[in-house]
Order: C-alpha cells, then structure tokens, then sequence
C-alpha cells in the first residue's frame, strides 16, 4: 500500500445549459421515486422516463457522445449525474427537466460513482488514465487520482464504485491493479494499491453489502475478489480457470459486471466468451452451478426480490432476454423483445422491467410476473435505462 | 500483454477469404453499405467509441490509423488481434466488407 501523489486539476471547460423543451410540463410538485433516464446514445440525449405510467416525460438535449453512458443519482433522487464517452460529466436536474451543470472533464471516460455521503462525483477516465473527484453540487474539481502508467500511458480506469465508509474501489485496466480511495478528505484522498490482481480486468462490482470488490479478468479465467473488511489480506484469485480446457468464443461485446445478480448467498454472473451464467457462492466465493443460456451473456440481472434472473446477450444473439427462475436455476422463458437489447432495469420492487431495443427504436416494458410486454415507449437508438432508485444502493 | 502479439494465421485468413470473398470485388450494394455504416458506429463503437475516438478499444481516427498497413487492419477485423479484447469478425464479415470498413475509418 501507498500513497499517491495528487495533482490538481487544472481547470474543467464548462459548456452551456440544455434547451428547454416548450411543450414539456416543467418544475411540477412531485416526487423523483419513480423516475429514470434513458439515455439515447447517438442522440446525445436523455429521455427523462416516469415508470407509473409508464411514459415518457421530457427529453434534455446537448449531452455529447453518450455511448456507453452511464449514470449515478443524488441520494435526494432529483439529480441524475450522466457520464458521457466524451469526458463530460453531466448534472441533470430531473424535475426541471433540464441540465444543472456541465462539465468536460477529460478526454475518455467510461463511468463514475457519487460517494456514500453524497457530495463527492467521481469519474473513471480513460484518457488520461485515472479518476477525478467533483463536488456533487457544482462539478468543482476536487482532486484527481492518477492511475500506474504502462508503456509511458496512464492505465485506464474500470469498475469504479462507491463502498462504506466514504471510500472508492476501481480496478486498472492496463496495469491489472485494484485501487481502493479513501476520500474522507477528497481533495486528498488516501489510495492503496493491490497489484498483480490478473490480466486485464474489464470490469468491477461490490456486493450489495459493499463488502467484497470483484473485478472480472478478461485475459484470464477467473476474478480477483478483494475483501474491503479485510484488505490487509490482499486481492485473492476467484473462479480460477473456469474454461479451463475449452477454447473460448471470440467476445463480440465486452460483459458488464455492474449487474452482477446476487440472490441470498449467490451470485449470478456472466461467463467470458460462453454461452453460460455462472452461479457462484458468496460465503465461499466457489461455483456451484453453469446455466447453459442461449448467447454470451452481457448483463446478468437478478429482479429485487431475488425470485428471478434476466439476462441479455452479446452481438449476434442480442435480439433475445431469458429469464432464470433462481430456485430451479432453469430457463422459465426465452423472450424476442427484438434487434439489440442493450440493458435493462427494474422498477424498485421488481414488478416492471425495462428493456432497451436499441435497433427497434424502442422501450420495451415487460410484466415480470406474467413474462410479457405491457407497454412499448419510443427512443432514439436507446441504450442505458437508469432508475431513481439507484441512489439509495451501494456500489450505484 | 500491453504488445500483445499478433500472429496472422494463415491458414484460417485463407480459408476465410476463400468462405467469405463475394464474386469479384467493387462497389458494395448500398444494403450492405448501410449494414456496415450501423455496425461500425454501434458495434465497433462500442468498444472503440461511437466517434471511434477510443474507448476501451484504441482510438480509431484517421489520425490514429496512421500510416497502418491497410492489409493489417483488414486482417485485424477479420481475425482478431490475440492478447487483447478484439474478436474476430471473420465469420460475417468479407474482406470486400472489413475493407469498407477501413476506408471509412481513413474517410476515403
């Protein structure tokens, strides 16, 4: 473990706020509980989302490049924080219906966290490698975390999530280290490294408990888990060789960690380059089951209650959603919602999911007790769906 | 692993472009080109972003393709690049179409 240096930022670009939309209801007394965003990525924009109804509410334009956006919520539910492709970092303001502020923070970036207590934004950069702490009120630079260079380039930053205790957990791409930041003081947070974790980690989660960091390892079978209430123990191999022996597909799409399904003491995760979930134990961190599904999973997504597990696909196989019933860890249902679903999302207590059918141009709400559509919503090339109710969960 | 190595195997390359090359080369019909346009901005994008400034992919600007052989690029789409997150798209691209593709990255 070890200090690191902290450099400044400099200054960030502050860009101009979002058009108002004319005929849109503005500034309406309401709650933010059953709101959400979706982001429509070669748009740059979002569809600022009421799941009720459900309907559509108003769109915020001028968000730059949203592809593979993703977003974090104020612990009031008002205001959504958009990390764009771009570097921008936005803050939507979800009853006005407009942008509160903009930031362009860096080159490259890939997501962000907002800390346990609220007041600290970080984002995950990939240019120039590392994370760069905000201030949730006003997008203020705080402070920047620069990440281990390879080859003379700083490594680019995965997997960054909130955890207890007004800290950070990240995973380095291209170094294979985990980080966690202790941002109690965030304009100098205090980081400690675990190094030699795996090859290329792609991506990282923490348990809904905010105990164990997982980073999932493309350049090898398996995961590095890190107990954060026993990091002087140190990053420990997880999964290891779980192809072992096969030869794996060629991955057509990247999978995502953040949805990592845990039910009780399981896990539900997708495998790297199978047509498998891999069920694993989280007392003992071993697999206990493989569910044969029908393409490379992408998100492995388990329904609030637990009851159910959704999952979609990579490319070419991403028209189509199963679900896993978790007792009998079977397929209950092998749905078409259509061309590229994307991600999907759960209302709070599980009743509707949310799909994106990127192709179709299209929302799609499914019933998740009776297993079908009940309601379609426009969007433009619709890709991440994020709810409200996210800003009361560790680890989003 | 950062200089991953990139082996071009030829004997799959060759059984691929004997699978895969169309009757004779030219202008692609304007169905595949539009196939293509949406695979390079969604699927290609979403690694090496929807401009193709980077992601978790390199950059794939004219700027960044640089002087790089065109074969080379052709060969990456079309096998993959070992050591790295790159799949090979062989099995529904051509080289006809992976050529396409690079002649747009350059902005021919």
């Amino acid at each position: 473990m070890k200090r690191i240096a902290l450099t400044a930022i400099a200054a960030a670009a502050l860009l101009s706020g979002g058009m108002a939309d004319a005929e849109s209801p503005r500034g309406i007394m309401r709650g933010t509980g059953d709101l959400g965003i979706v982001i429509e990525r070669a748009a740059g924009r979002v569809v600022v989302v009421e799941t009720s109804t459900p309907s559509r509410l108003y769109t915020i334009d001028g968000l730059g490049d949203l592809s593979h956006a993703s977003a974090v919520f104020s612990r009031d539910g008002r205001f959504a924080y958009v990390f764009g492709r771009d570097g921008g970092l936005s803050k939507l303001d979800l009853l006005r219906g407009e942008i509160a502020k903009r930031v362009v923070q860096a080159g490259n970036s890939i997501g962000g966290a907002i800390s346990q207590d609220g007041r600290v934004v970080a984002v995950s950069n990939y240019e120039p490698g590392g994370v760069r702490l905000f201030d949730a009120a006003d997008l203020e630079p705080l402070a920047e975390i620069a990440a281990t260079a390879v080859d003379g380039k700083r490594s680019k930053v995965v997997g960054l999530v909130d955890a207890p205790d007004s800290k950070l957990a990240f995973a380095l791409y291209d170094a294979g280290e985990i980080w966690t930041a202790d941002i109690t003081d965030p304009r100098a947070p205090r980081v400690s490294r675990h190094r030699d974790i795996g090859r290329l980690p792609y991506d990282g989660m923490i348990t809904p408990d905010g105990r164990h960091y997982v980073a999932g390892l493309f350049g090898e079978d398996g995961a590095a888990l890190l107990d954060l209430w026993r990091p002087e123990a140190g990053v420990r191999r997880i999964l290891d060789g779980y192809g072992r022996g096969e030869e794996p597909l060629p991955v057509y799409k990247m999978p995502h960690l953040e949805g990592w399904a845990s039910v009780g003491d399981l896990a539900f995760l997708p495998a790297v380059g199978r047509h498998e979930v891999l069920v694993v134990s989280m007392s003992d961190w071993r697999e206990v089951a493989r569910i044969p599904v029908h393409g490379q999973p992408v998100f492995v997504v388990a329904r609030p209650d637990g009851r159910q597990v959704w999952v979609n696909f990579a490319h070419p196989r991403n028209d189509t959603v199963q679900v896993i019933d978790v007792p009998s860890r079977s397929i209950v249902a092998t749905l078409k919602p259509g061309p590229a679903v994307l991600h999907l999302e759960f209302t709070p207590r599980g009743e509707q999911v949310w799909l994106s059918v990127r192709d179709a141009d299209r929302i799609d709400v499914y019933d998740t007790r009776r297993l079908e559509r009940s309601a379609s919503i426009p969007a433009d090339k619709p890709s991440g769906i994020f709810f409200t109710a996210r800003a009361g969960r560790i680890g989003y | 692993m950062r200089r991953a190595s990139w082996l071009p195997e030829a004997a799959l390359a060759l059984a691929l472009i004997a699978a895969a090359a169309p009757g004779a080369a030219g202008e692609l019909p304007a169905q595949r080109q539009a196939e293509l346009r949406h695979l390079l901005d969604h699927d290609c994008g979403s690694c090496h972003g929807l401009t193709r400034r980077g992601g978790l992919g390199p950059a794939l600007s004219a700027t960044a393709l640089g002087d790089r052989d065109d074969d080379f690029l052709i060969d990456t789409i079309l096998l993959g690049r070992r050591g790295t997150p790159m799949a090979p798209w062989g099995s529904e691209l051509s080289r006809d179409d992976a050529r396409w593709l690079v002649d747009r990255m350059r902005g021919r």
